[in-house]
């Protein structure tokens, strides 16, 4: 993507006569379409190189209006008139890395009961009058937060506040809604036996941070620990979490910001805290220090789930922005490195990539791919030969094309209320500088060959990882074994997921 | 990276939009339309909200224009689209699109083939270039190899989708028991893996030369443009591809179940799943709406009839959907369900025949009738949010282009629920989802040796 400058000039040069012969064919042709034909052929235009951009438009960064309710939550707004929707999040900063030792799972089950009984409504009655007003309501955790988040018909906005803020702010846990809840979730986690890809995740983030730090167990928690909660312990989470002065309301879509803050102050002003705030601290987990095979069984399984990775970096890293640019290089996009090795040369799956989960703590780093049962080794061969190539100096026009890739679509990443919202919620979770977004692009752009060789040497160990493989051990064991990755230990199904629920 | 995003016989039913009774804010697509001598149909919208632009292909063929022995090969084909043209190398159509800050993704389904590239505004001619490269002059580059290299990347992605997915065959077998052999949707748009070896370079070429003519197309271009301009740009890149032949319009004779279809199979999973499954009106026709909103009252939200009994109520399901899956040549009305723990498909299958009767004697509530169409309203602003990719503003306008023949049909296909009644849709659970003429599969768990 380095034509030159005076190829660009050539062909705009070139586009006007072809205009012309253009609106000539298109009335020639309308009498007698077989000559038009004939002559589109022969008028061709240039196709000898791409066209070459134009001016880039500038990015319209959202305007965010922030103001405070008179309990002192925090607001940010946005107004966006393109869709007559809204979309309402209320954001407190403590998710599933706040569960408590021996608790692993109570951030995410409180969540998930907010909307299971509210006020004086009752969970049914919350899911059907959400539904009525066309709205979606939901409440979910992250590693780093829990929110409420409402989707709604702008002209419902004022209908469905009310119920948002029910489940926001006085959810009453009932004994029985907590009793189902319980099931769905047992089964579900029973449920996740089946799906490699989930097997293969769980079982990474195990063997990496294991059992004592919470990122070694999936958010949901274990069938142990949810068996053991009761009404008073999401009661207890959520008291100490959901606060004012832990939370932030945000707003994006068809209003007016003046009009709205009346409506989020009689919902949402009158919020106190009630017990006092806890919070847990995440323990330092130690990288592996060596390279270690884990293998779990999935006999007749036609393909093999691939991981391989270790402990990356939190999301406050002073090296965002260069680890942005090298995983997009190594497996961050379609041309990337395994995408294009795995897939597009070698056929041996339908796709692999790589990414570095940024956390609160630092997040694993991991490549993965499902690829069929009888190249599981050649694969894996593949996965070091580019873990390892990344090491090496990148080629300018790789750079260049990943740098642009990450950067001139930068604006598509505010094209929603959700897209927006989702933007806000990261900017305060994260505590991203106010110049943030409007730094992005040039702060892509800054990046350079050497940033990017010194994080992949600083942060990709090939020497240094945990090897995932689940798959058909009859079939891919002895080629596994061949290539001496390192150790080899096989772990049984329970010892990924606890006992059975 | 989800390049081929298949749905199997369950596309769900196209974007369907409602307005609610009261002060209905009306909306509003601007487009405009030409066609080009070659046959090529052009539909331009803009939306300068952010400074992107889509440029989204329909060409309208899926894999029911398959021929026996050759099953998978639509989906199969729209993977060599990504492998460059007579002017783009292969590698590049990716890679120039990257270095423009773009992206791109296409997928396959029974009655078409659909692909689309977003790119910032200033890249449009880009993007149209390599759309029409690829029109115009795929089979330059076609090589063997290149159908080797992509044949085993669809292998792996059906090795991923069914074969290694939970419950991922249950999908295959249901078509082939709800359509009898040689009906085109009798197989899957991924295909066999026998039918995709023996997929050959011969084919491809034939392939091409049937369904790839510019008259079997419609483009739309949307975002952050001038009409005018693009409208230039669009003559400038298209009007050289050669026009093509007009395929013969496929006709398949109506197909009806006369009997209960009962089958049991097996997988590598821990609880069985029910699979129950109708032959109903094709997209748009009389039934159609009416089935949507029937799947809704059923299995739409917690308060939907069989989610309050069979989960909330009695907790004797994980799950339950319904969906009616509206396609060109046959929809099919589907209700899945997986029992708890303890608890069997029989159990389930109870229940639903229960409320599935109770709807064809009793017409649903006003308020249930209301909660459903509020819904199906609300999802269509929901959709006016997103210009490019699957699913985004210039995708819809193209599906309702090919489908209708007019690219502006929402508030006509929001009229087809809003005149709905409750009786209709007793009246269409009673006409179209019979008890004794469906097809009931049951997935049971693999026995462990």
């Amino acid at each position: 993507m380095t034509a030159t400058i005076s190829e660009v000039r050539n062909r705009h040069e070139g586009t006007k006569t072809r205009r012309r012969n253009v609106l000539l064919r298109v009335f020639v042709a309308s009498w007698l379409i077989p000559f038009a034909a004939l002559l589109s052929a022969q008028q061709a235009p240039d196709r000898t190189h791409p066209p070459q951009p134009g001016p880039p438009a500038a990015l319209k960064l959202p305007a965010i209006q922030k103001q405070k309710l008179s309990n002192g939550l925090a607001v940010w707004m946005v107004e966006d008139h393109k869709v007559p929707v809204a979309q309402v999040n209320l954001v407190v900063f403590s998710g599933t890395a706040n569960d408590p030792p021996g608790k692993y799972g109570v951030a995410s089950f409180t969540a998930a009961m907010l909307e299971e009984g509210a006020g004086s409504r009752s969970a049914l009655e919350i899911a059907d009058a959400v539904d009525y007003l066309g709205a979606d309501l939901n409440a979910a955790t992250t590693q780093d937060l829990s929110a409420v988040r409402l989707h709604v018909p702008v002209a419902r906005l004022a209908d469905a506040l009310p119920i948002m803020a029910d489940v926001a702010l006085r959810p009453t846990f009932p004994r029985e809604e907590v009793d189902r809840e319980r099931q769905q979730r047992l089964t579900s986690l029973l449920q996740g036996r089946d799906d490699p890809p989930t097997i293969a995740a769980v079982a990474f983030s195990r063997v990496l941070y294991g059992k004592g730090h919470r990122y070694g167990t999936p958010q949901m928690g274990t069938a142990e620990t949810i068996k053991t909660f009761t009404s008073d312990d999401l009661r207890g989470f959520y008291a100490a979490t959901f606060r004012p002065e832990n939370a932030t309301l945000l707003a994006v879509g068809d209003f007016n910001a003046a009009t709205l803050v009346p409506l989020l102050e009689k919902q949402f002003g009158s919020w106190k805290a009630a017990a006092t705030a806890a919070s847990e601290k995440l323990p330092a987990a130690e990288q592996p220090t060596s390279r270690q095979v884990f293998l779990v069984d999935k006999p007749g399984a036609p393909q093999s789930q691939i991981r391989i990775g270790a402990i990356g970096v939190p999301r406050s890293t002073p090296d965002y922005f260069p680890i942005t640019v090298m995983n997009t290089i190594l497996g961050g996009s379609f041309t990337s490195r395994l995408n294009n090795n795995l897939r597009e040369v070698h056929g041996y799956a339908y796709g692999a990539g790589s990414g570095f989960d940024m956390r609160g703590g630092p997040g694993p780093f991991a490549a993965s791919a499902g690829v069929q049962t009888d190249k599981t080794a050649e694969a894996l061969t593949e996965f070091f030969n580019e873990l390892n190539g990344i090491l090496k100096p990148v080629p300018a026009e790789e750079l260049a094309r990943a740098k642009n890739y990450v950067s001139l679509r930068y604006p598509s990443a505010f094209e929603t209320t959700g897209d927006i919202s989702r933007r806000l919620e990261d900017a305060l979770v994260y505590h991203l500088p106010d110049d943030y977004f409007a730094k992005y692009v040039q702060n892509i752009q800054a990046v350079t060959a050497a940033d990017v060789q010194r994080v992949a040497q600083k942060y990709i160990q090939p020497g240094r990882v945990i090897v995932i493989i689940v798959g058909d051990l009859k079939t891919i064991e002895p080629g596994i074994r061949a290539l001496n990755l390192g150790p080899i230990k096989t772990l049984s199904i329970d010892e990924v997921f606890g006992p059975k629920p | 990276m989800t390049r081929a995003i298949f749905l199997v016989l369950l596309a769900a039913a196209a974007p369907a939009f409602a307005q609610p009774a009261a002060a209905p804010p009306k909306i509003e697509l601007p487009y405009s339309q030409f066609t080009l001598p070659n046959g090529l149909r052009v539909i331009v919208h803009e939306d300068h909200s952010v400074p992107m632009v889509t440029v989204n292909m329909w060409y309208h063929v899926g894999s029911a224009r398959e021929k026996e022995k050759r099953t998978g090969f639509a989906h199969l084909f729209e993977h060599l689209m990504f492998m460059g043209s007579g002017h783009v190398k292969p590698g590049e159509f990716d890679e120039w699109l990257e270095a423009a800050g773009g992206d791109n993704n296409g997928s396959t389904e029974n009655d078409r083939t659909n692909y689309w590239i977003n790119v910032p505004a200033n890249s449009l001619e880009l993007a149209l270039f390599l759309e029409s490269d690829r029109m115009g002059y795929l089979l330059d580059t076609m090589t063997p190899k290149t159908v080797d290299a992509q044949r085993d990347v669809v292998k792996n992605e059906r090795r991923q989708s069914v074969e290694n997915q939970p419950y991922g065959t249950a999908q295959v077998v249901l078509g082939e028991m709800l359509f009898p052999q040689g009906h085109p949707y009798h197989w899957p748009v991924i295909g066999y893996m026998e039918d995709l070896t023996a997929a050959s370079y011969e084919d491809v070429v034939a392939f091409f030369k049937a369904y790839y003519a510019p008259s079997n197309a419609s483009l739309v271009v949307a975002g952050d443009l001038q009409t005018a301009e693009a409208r230039r740009l669009v003559e400038k890149w298209f009007s050289d591809v050669k026009p093509g032949p007009a395929p013969a319009p496929l006709t398949i004779p109506g197909v009806a179940l006369t009997s209960v279809q009962k089958k049991t199979i097996t997988d590598r999973v821990q609880l069985p799943r029910l699979f129950l499954a109708w032959i109903t009106p094709r997209h748009f026709e009389p039934g159609d709406a009416a089935l949507d909103i029937a799947a809704d009252v059923l299995a739409g939200g917690k308060n939907s009839r069989l989610y309050k009994r069979l989960v909330y109520d009695m907790q004797i399901a994980q799950d339950v959907n319904a969906f009616q899956g509206s396609q060109q040549l046959a929809s099919s009305f589907q209700v899945i369900a997986t029992p708890r723990p303890g608890h069997t498909v029989a159990e389930l299958q109870q229940v639903i025949d229960e409320e599935i009767r109770k709807l064809q004697r009793e017409p649903p509530t006003a308020h249930e009738l209301e909660r459903a169409i509020n819904q199906i309203e609300a999802s269509f602003y929901n959709r006016m949010e997103r210009t490019g990719g699957f699913g985004g503003k210039a995708d819809q306008l193209n599906a309702y282009y090919t489908y209708t023949g007019n690219p502006d049909w929402f508030n006509e296909d929001l009229g087809r629920y809003r005149v709905l009644s409750a009786d209709d849709v007793s009246a269409a659970a009673a006409q179209f989802l019979p008890l004794d003429k469906r097809v009931e599969l049951t997935v049971e768990p693999e026995k462990k040796p």
